[in-house]
Parts: C-alpha cells; sequence; structure tokens
C-alpha cells in the first residue's frame, strides 16, 4: 500500500515535471528537431542573448509586475481598511465589486478593458498594461489583507488610542504589523498574477510593447523554437531560486515565531 | 485624521509618479527618431531592419501580424502608431475607402521608378497614390513527395480521405474560402449569399480531414514533415523546399489567387517623412534583393528579378506566366458584403 | 471613527476600469452594428442561439466538464496523500507541486506542443516499439490533456488544505467504531472535505470554461471554443456586438456555475451574499 502510494505521488509529479525537464534537455540540443539528439549546445542561449526583442519583453515582465504589484499592495490595503470599518450594505456591496473580477472570466475582462482604451483614447503600451494589471491585482490584495483585519482584536485600536497613540501611530505600530503577513501574501499573489498573466497583456498591449507570455504566444504560433526551450529553462531556473529564497525565509520566521509563542 | 490624508496623499503621488515614469519608459532613447513598421510574421530580412537603424540612426519598432484582417482591425481601432503596413491588394482598397491611409509623397519616394510597370495600376489603387508594391505571389498546395504518389494537379486532393488528418489549411478567412471557391467554379469575390453557403459546406466537409488551421507555423510543420499536404502561399513555398527537398509546390489547373503586398503608410503614423524614407530604402535594390533572398517571395523590381537565381525565376510554378496568371483572381475588397464573409468564416471554424 | 473613504480611491478605480468597461460590454451587446446607429437590437443574442454556436457553447462546457472530472479524479488522491505525509516533508511536497504552476502559463502549454507533434518525443518513443506515428496534437484529446496539465494544481491544493485541517481523531473513531477504509471514506472523509472539492472544481472549471489559448495552440483552431469565438470577433471580424454577447452569455454561464457551487459552499462567511 505505502509503495502504491507513493508511485502514485511519484507518477503524478513524472506527469507534472516531465514536460519541463524534457524542455530544458532540449534547450541543449544542437538539432533543431525534438525528436533525435544532436549533440550539446549552448546555440540556443547564445541566440536568445542576442534577441533584443525578447529580452525586452523579460524586462517589461517584471517591471510591469514590480509596479503593479506595489501599486495594487497600497492602494489594495488601504480600501481594505475601509472596507473593514464599512457596515451593512455598502460592506456587502464592496465585497461584491471586490469578486466580481475575480469570477469574471479573463478574456472578458480583457476585451472590456480594451473597449475602454479604445473609448478613452489611452495610448497603447506599457500605461494601459500597467492600468489593466494593477486592476485585476487589486481584487487578490484585498481577499488576502481583509481575512487579516477581521482576525484583529477589534479593540486593540482603541486600546491604542486610549494608550495615547495618535492614529497614525496606532495603524503603524499596531494594525500594520498584525496585518502585515496578509500584505505580503497579497503582493506575492498580485505579482503571480502579473508574471503570468497572458490574456488581459494581449488584449491591451500595442505600440511593439510586449511582455514574456506574449513574446512566447506570438513564438510558439510561428512553430518550434528552441530558442523558447532557452527563456523557459533560464526561468525555471529562476523560479526555483526564488522558491527556495521564500522557503528559507518563511522557514526562519516560523521557527522565531515558534520559540517566541514557547 | 490629517497625517493620514497626507500618507494618502502620498501614495497617491507615488502611484502618478511610477505610472508615468512606467509610460515614459519606451522614450528613454528620446533623441532618437522611432519609425514603427507592422509587416507580416516572417516577411522581412532582419538584418534589413537593423542596416536601417544604423544608417538613419532610428529606432525601429517591428511589430507583426498574421492576416489582414488581425492587421486592419488593430489599426482601424487605433491602438498603436504604425508609421508604415505592409497589406494586401484587396485591404489596401478597403482601408482608402475608410480614410485609414496616407497619400504618399513620392518625391521622398525615388526607388519607385525601379518597380516594374507591371505591378503599377492596379484597381485597389489606380492613381499609385497610396502604396508601393513589395512583395507578390500566388496561393497553392504544397505537397511532400514521400508521402503523396500521385501528380498534385487540382485543390480536389485536399478532399481525398486518404490524407485524413495530414493536411493543414491556413488560418486566414479568404485565402481558404478561395481554395472552396475555386472548386466551386466562382469568383474568388463573390458576393452572393448562396455561392458563399455553399463554399461553406464545402470547407465544413473539409473540416475532419484538415489537422489543424494555421499560420506562419506551417513551415515548420511542413519542413518537419508533420503533414503531407499545405494550403500556403507561393514565398514560403520557396523556404519550404529550400529546407526540405521532398517539398513541391504547385498551383492547381482551376486557378488560385494572385496578390500583391504593398507597403502604405496608416493615417496613425506619427513621421510620414521618415516612413517614405523608410519605403524608399526597402525599394534600394540591394534591400529589396536581400528581402526577396530571405523571404522567397516574387519581386515586383526589374533588378532584383534579374539578379535572383534563374532556377527559381525560370520556374512556373514560382514566377507564373503570363497564361497562369490569367487563370488566376486578384481579391477584391468585399464593400457590404465584408460581414457576410466574417460570418461563413466564423461559422467555418466554429463547426 | 469612520474610515469609509479609505476604500473610497479603491472604489472610484474600479468604477472606472472594471464596472464602466463591463457596462460597455453590455451595451454593445444590445447594439446592431459597430460603427453606425447604435440601435437596440437582440440580433447578437439571437445569433448565439443558432445551433452552430449553441454547439460551439456545449463543446466548451463538455471539454471543461471532462478535465474537471478528470482532475477530481487525479487530485482528490493526491490531496490526501499530501495531507497525509509527515509534517516535515509535507512543505517539500507542496512547494514541488507549486513550482511548475510558477511556470509561465504559455510555456506549459508550449511545453505539450513540443511533446504531443507528430515527430514529437512521443511519437519517436512509441516508434521504438514500431507503434504510430499518431496525431496527437491538434486532437480534442490534446486539449484536454492542456487544460488537465495547466489545471490540476488548482484541484488538489484546496483539498489539501481542507484534508490538513481535518482533526484526525474523526477517522480514528470511524475506524474504532469498525467501519471499513472504504466506508470511512465515504461517510467521513469526503463529506468532510467537500468545501475544498467544490472550490477545486470552480477552480478548475473556471479557467478551463474559458479558455481560448489551450485550444488555439494544441487544438490548432479545430476545436472552437467560446473564448475562441470572442476573440475573433474582437481581433479579426471587428464584431463587437456579437464578441460582447458571447462575453456576457460567458460570464451569466460562470455566475450560474458559481452560484450552484456557493449554494453548497457556507464556507465563505461574509463573502457578500450576491456571488
Amino acid at each position: 500500500m505505502r509503495f502504491l502510494k507513493k508511485s502514485y505521488l511519484g507518477l503524478i509529479f513524472l506527469f507534472l515535471y516531465a514536460p519541463i525537464l524534457i524542455l530544458i534537455i532540449f534547450s541543449f540540443n544542437a538539432s533543431k528537431s525534438r525528436g533525435a539528439w544532436g549533440g550539446f549546445t549552448l546555440d540556443w542561449y547564445r541566440q536568445l542573448f542576442q534577441d533584443d526583442a525578447l529580452l525586452t519583453s523579460l524586462y517589461n515582465t517584471i517591471v510591469i509586475a514590480i509596479v503593479a504589484s506595489i501599486v495594487a499592495t497600497l492602494l489594495g490595503t488601504i480600501a481594505a481598511i475601509g472596507i473593514y470599518r464599512m457596515k451593512g450594505f455598502r460592506k456587502s456591496f464592496m465585497i461584491n465589486l471586490t469578486y466580481l473580477p475575480i469570477l469574471n472570466p479573463d478574456i472578458v475582462t480583457a476585451i472590456s478593458f480594451m473597449l475602454l482604451l479604445i473609448y478613452l483614447k489611452i495610448p497603447r503600451g506599457m500605461l494601459s498594461l500597467l492600468l489593466a494589471h494593477i486592476t485585476f491585482c487589486l481584487p487578490f490584495v484585498i481577499i488576502s489583507v481583509l481575512p487579516k483585519l477581521r482576525q484583529l482584536d477589534p479593540q486593540i485600536y482603541d486600546a491604542a488610542l486610549d494608550l495615547g497613540a495618535t492614529p497614525k501611530r496606532a495603524y503603524f505600530s499596531v494594525i500594520l504589523p498584525q496585518i502585515l503577513p496578509g500584505i505580503f501574501a497579497g503582493f506575492l499573489l498580485a505579482f503571480t498574477m502579473s508574471i503570468d498573466d497572458f490574456v488581459i497583456s494581449y488584449f491591451t498591449t500595442g505600440n511593439g510593447v510586449s511582455n514574456l507570455s506574449i513574446s512566447i504566444y506570438s513564438m510558439a504560433r510561428r512553430g518550434i523554437n528552441p530558442k523558447i526551450n532557452a527563456v523557459l529553462t533560464i526561468l525555471f531556473v529562476g523560479i526555483l531560486a526564488l522558491m527556495f529564497f521564500i522557503n528559507r525565509r518563511v522557514n526562519t520566521n516560523s521557527s522565531k515565531k515558534e520559540r517566541g509563542n514557547v | 485624521m490629517k497625517k493620514t490624508g497626507r500618507l494618502i496623499g502620498l501614495g497617491l503621488a507615488l502611484m502618478g509618479l511610477l505610472l508615468t515614469a512606467g509610460c515614459g519608459g519606451g522614450e528613454t532613447t528620446a533623441e532618437k527618431e522611432t519609425l514603427m513598421v507592422y509587416n507580416w510574421g516572417d516577411y522581412i530580412d532582419p538584418q534589413v531592419l537593423d542596416d536601417f537603424e544604423a544608417e538613419f540612426n532610428v529606432d525601429v519598432i517591428y511589430e507583426e501580424f498574421a492576416t489582414n484582417e488581425d492587421m486592419y482591425v488593430k489599426i482601424k481601432a487605433g491602438a498603436s502608431n504604425y508609421d508604415v503596413a505592409i497589406p494586401s491588394d484587396y485591404m489596401i482598397n478597403k482601408m482608402i475607402k475608410e480614410d485609414l491611409l496616407l497619400p504618399i509623397n513620392f518625391e521622398n519616394v525615388p526607388n519607385y521608378d525601379l518597380i516594374d510597370a507591371k505591378y503599377k495600376d492596379w484597381s485597389f489603387d489606380p492613381e499609385n497614390t497610396y502604396s508601393v508594391p513589395y512583395m507578390w505571389g500566388t496561393i497553392g498546395i504544397i505537397y511532400n513527395t514521400t508521402m503523396v504518389d500521385e501528380p498534385v494537379t487540382s485543390w480536389e486532393i485536399l478532399w481525398d480521405e486518404k490524407y485524413e488528418k495530414n493536411m493543414y489549411m491556413l488560418n486566414s478567412q479568404r485565402d481558404t474560402l478561395a481554395v472552396a471557391q475555386e472548386i466551386l467554379g466562382i469568383s474568388l469575390n463573390s458576393t452572393d449569399e448562396q455561392e458563399l453557403e455553399q463554399a461553406k459546406q464545402l470547407l465544413i466537409e473539409q473540416k475532419p480531414l484538415v489537422s489543424s488551421y494555421v499560420g506562419d507555423e506551417v513551415k515548420d510543420l511542413m519542413v518537419g514533415g508533420n503533414a503531407a499536404l499545405a494550403l500556403v502561399w507561393s514565398g514560403d513555398a520557396v523556404t519550404m523546399s529550400a529546407q526540405n527537398p521532398d517539398l513541391e509546390y504547385v498551383i492547381p489547373e482551376e486557378g488560385s489567387n494572385y496578390w500583391v503586398d504593398s507597403m502604405v503608410i496608416p493615417v496613425t503614423s506619427q513621421n510620414p517623412e521618415l516612413a517614405e524614407q523608410f519605403i524608399n530604402y526597402m525599394c534600394r535594390t540591394d534591400v529589396a534583393l536581400k528581402n526577396a533572398e530571405y523571404i522567397g517571395y516574387n519581386t515586383p523590381q526589374v533588378e532584383v528579378f534579374e539578379q535572383l537565381p534563374e532556377e527559381l525565376t525560370s520556374d512556373e510554378n514560382f514566377y507564373p506566366t503570363e497564361e497562369i496568371l490569367n487563370n488566376c483572381e486578384v481579391f477584391e475588397d468585399l464593400g457590404d458584403a465584408q460581414p457576410l464573409y466574417d460570418r461563413i468564416w466564423t461559422e467555418i471554424l466554429a463547426s | 471613527m469612520k474610515r469609509n473613504w479609505m476604500a473610497y480611491p479603491y472604489f472610484f478605480w474600479m468604477l472606472l476600469f472594471t464596472i464602466v468597461p463591463l457596462l460597455m460590454v453590455l451595451y454593445f451587446s444590445f447594439t446592431a452594428s459597430v460603427n453606425g446607429d447604435g440601435r437596440f437590437s437582440f440580433a447578437n443574442f439571437q445569433r448565439v442561439l443558432d445551433p452552430l454556436y449553441l454547439n460551439v457553447i456545449w463543446r466548451s462546457v463538455r471539454l471543461a466538464f471532462i478535465s474537471t472530472v478528470i482532475c477530481l479524479v487525479l487530485g482528490y488522491p493526491v490531496a490526501m496523500l499530501l495531507a497525509q505525509s509527515q509534517a516535515s516533508r509535507q512543505f517539500t511536497l507542496i512547494v514541488l507541486f507549486v513550482i511548475p504552476m510558477w511556470m509561465n502559463f504559455l510555456a506549459r502549454t508550449y511545453a505539450w506542443m513540443t511533446l504531443l507533434e507528430r515527430n514529437g518525443l512521443i511519437n519517436t518513443f512509441l516508434g521504438w516499439f514500431g507503434l504510430g506515428p499518431y496525431n496527437l496534437l491538434h486532437t480534442e484529446f490534446a486539449v484536454v490533456l492542456g487544460m488537465i496539465y495547466n489545471f490540476l494544481p488548482f484541484m488538489v491544493l484546496p483539498i489539501y488544505t481542507v484534508l490538513n485541517k481535518m482533526d484526525p481523531a474523526l477517522t480514528e473513531a470511524s475506524y474504532d467504531l469498525g467501519a471499513t477504509p472504504i466506508r470511512t471514506f465515504f461517510r467521513v472523509t469526503l463529506p468532510l472535505s467537500l468545501p475544498g472539492v467544490l472550490s477545486g472544481i470552480s477552480m478548475v472549471f473556471m479557467p478551463a470554461v474559458t479558455t481560448f489559448v489551450i485550444p488555439q495552440l494544441l487544438g490548432g483552431g479545430q476545436f472552437t471554443m467560446i473564448g475562441n469565438l470572442i476573440e475573433q470577433q474582437f481581433l479579426r471580424s471587428n464584431d463587437w456586438g456579437f464578441g460582447s454577447a458571447l462575453s456576457i452569455i460567458l460570464m451569466l454561464l460562470i455566475l450560474l456555475s458559481m452560484r450552484i457551487m456557493s449554494h453548497y459552499d457556507r464556507d465563505r462567511g461574509e463573502g457578500g451574499g450576491f456571488f
């Protein structure tokens, strides 16, 4: 039974990783064919680093993800506090407003945003991409921060004021540290959504600005190109490194916390 | 209270700053002029663009489209400020009618004289005011001789069940519809709903045999031996046969589409003069030769034609004779019938 | 102390960038022609009722449903195994499970293109045993496979979260009272994990039914889904009216399925009654 369980998990992991591993292996394949091995080469990587368009799209992806998730986190955290303080109909209205874009199909969000851009004559490019990304990231920040606010002791803010803290100080020294994990989770979620987005970017970009997803899409539609494998290998290694880094931080944080609790 | 207000103000200010920084990001090299070119995928020698950037000290922003219809929708929506686009005949006519193109100042395009008179005075731009021919060609069948034994002479082979899931069609409405129209013997510009319904039925019948409706990836797929037959544009066929000698191209006897892609300046252009310089540059013999050799399409330029290898220019399938061309039809703008074609094409894909 | 106004910037942002655009879609869906007069009309919705387009909707729902069921069948045991594994290894296993999800969505889909093509690795491999080559790419199979591959983690993670929170004493009690493992599973574990299952189902079904990239790249334009139709109307045919009508229908489809789901799922608490 144990063996069965292990091999089932193994098979699922194989299913998840095999395509990625094969891509990585074939990014070093000298032959352009996907069925045959033609010897080891770094040629595709060399070509990749000479491809300005592709590198620019990688740069755009990262800049957009950073800017959009920071703006969304700021705006979203402030909004979450406001929503938390609301009551009754207004509150449920705001929460529904937050869930609407999350539930809305990507493609509908994308085309509706495109119509808005056309109607308002907003120039396509970085600006339109950023506006779109901030918009679809915002709700994710709010749904990450709100639960943390709900867990707060409602008296804690008043207690801080009673003890003579200014409202600002009460927020920054008392509330903020408590909801910080939620804010961080929201930021990460927003960052991930932004970096992975294709559909919304595809419909809202223009003027030659593209992100990695759009570049891969147009390359994939052109046929299979080992250069894409090279991009993906770099991406994969980058993600592994990032995961490792976060993993270590989480581990040290949680062990600190455990010690504190004991 | 006041302080939190200030904090929000700070947040908003920061946001505004980031946004303006973001949209200014593309203009960090604002010293240089930029030229925005909108072209078909794989339809230029990339070296040519680099050379242009160096020679004229400008930045070229280069974007690609897959079909005339894609390009039209984007320009119509005013999505991007394209300076030069390279659509086909019928689409140019449509864009002229809808005031989407600027007249070209030919004083800035002296190399226009290098173009063979045969390829001027098209009905889509009768006065030669808006367009400069870039390449021309036909549509036809490319087939892999190791998988197809019989001689390929007719479009009907694309309905042969022997080749089930072993053929590609183009994901481009007028080109794929043209095949059915040729078989039915109706005009490629027919606006008769009954005739188009027939063509639709024929293509829906064919659909189970088709492996997929493709764009530029057809080259990679056919060179890799993924299918026996495909509907392709002639120049792509040149590239494919060069990479895989088993591939042969033929213009079927029913006839085909004879098309020309021309350079135009959309009204979105911010810098028409630079656009004209670019068009002139593209018509320079050395540049046009590079492009013709790289992409394999037929050149409208006399001198370039003479410099191309004879085995290519004497091949009737690639440089068809007058007789074959007379059997081909040029696409025309459909005018009010365009929505009908859109509907027919959507229905074929949806079925 | 009122701090309501802190939500206002957000409110106006969402009003401008979410509500107004959606109202525009609604407007165009009831509008007769794109360039012209903007008469009120039901024509776009009537067009959707054509059997041809109903068939596209049916195909989308069917393929998404098949993928969701397979994800559930494959994913539930994975979630259980993850929840049962030792605490020290659990985190690593979860991270391993999430990493492919962090890979670019297009990249994951592209990976299958290279594997499935006629000269791809799978066919080469089968060729060694004298099998094939098979047409794997550009089939319904490829589309469903692409969906499963991309969305499986969305099924596993919510189920895992619920199972992980479950008190192990409950199943032990069931065993003590003489229930077989199978009976325990169906009477105790499964009912208790239902909220996770339901949110897993909606998290797989939603992106699957709306996708246009997977049928485009893996289906080769042969298996048009609603997403493809919408894309085509906006990027090729320039028929905003029909595209908007399809979008509205897709939204209704999603809201309807969410409504059905949330009927069973009371876990969301303050989630706001509407959805």
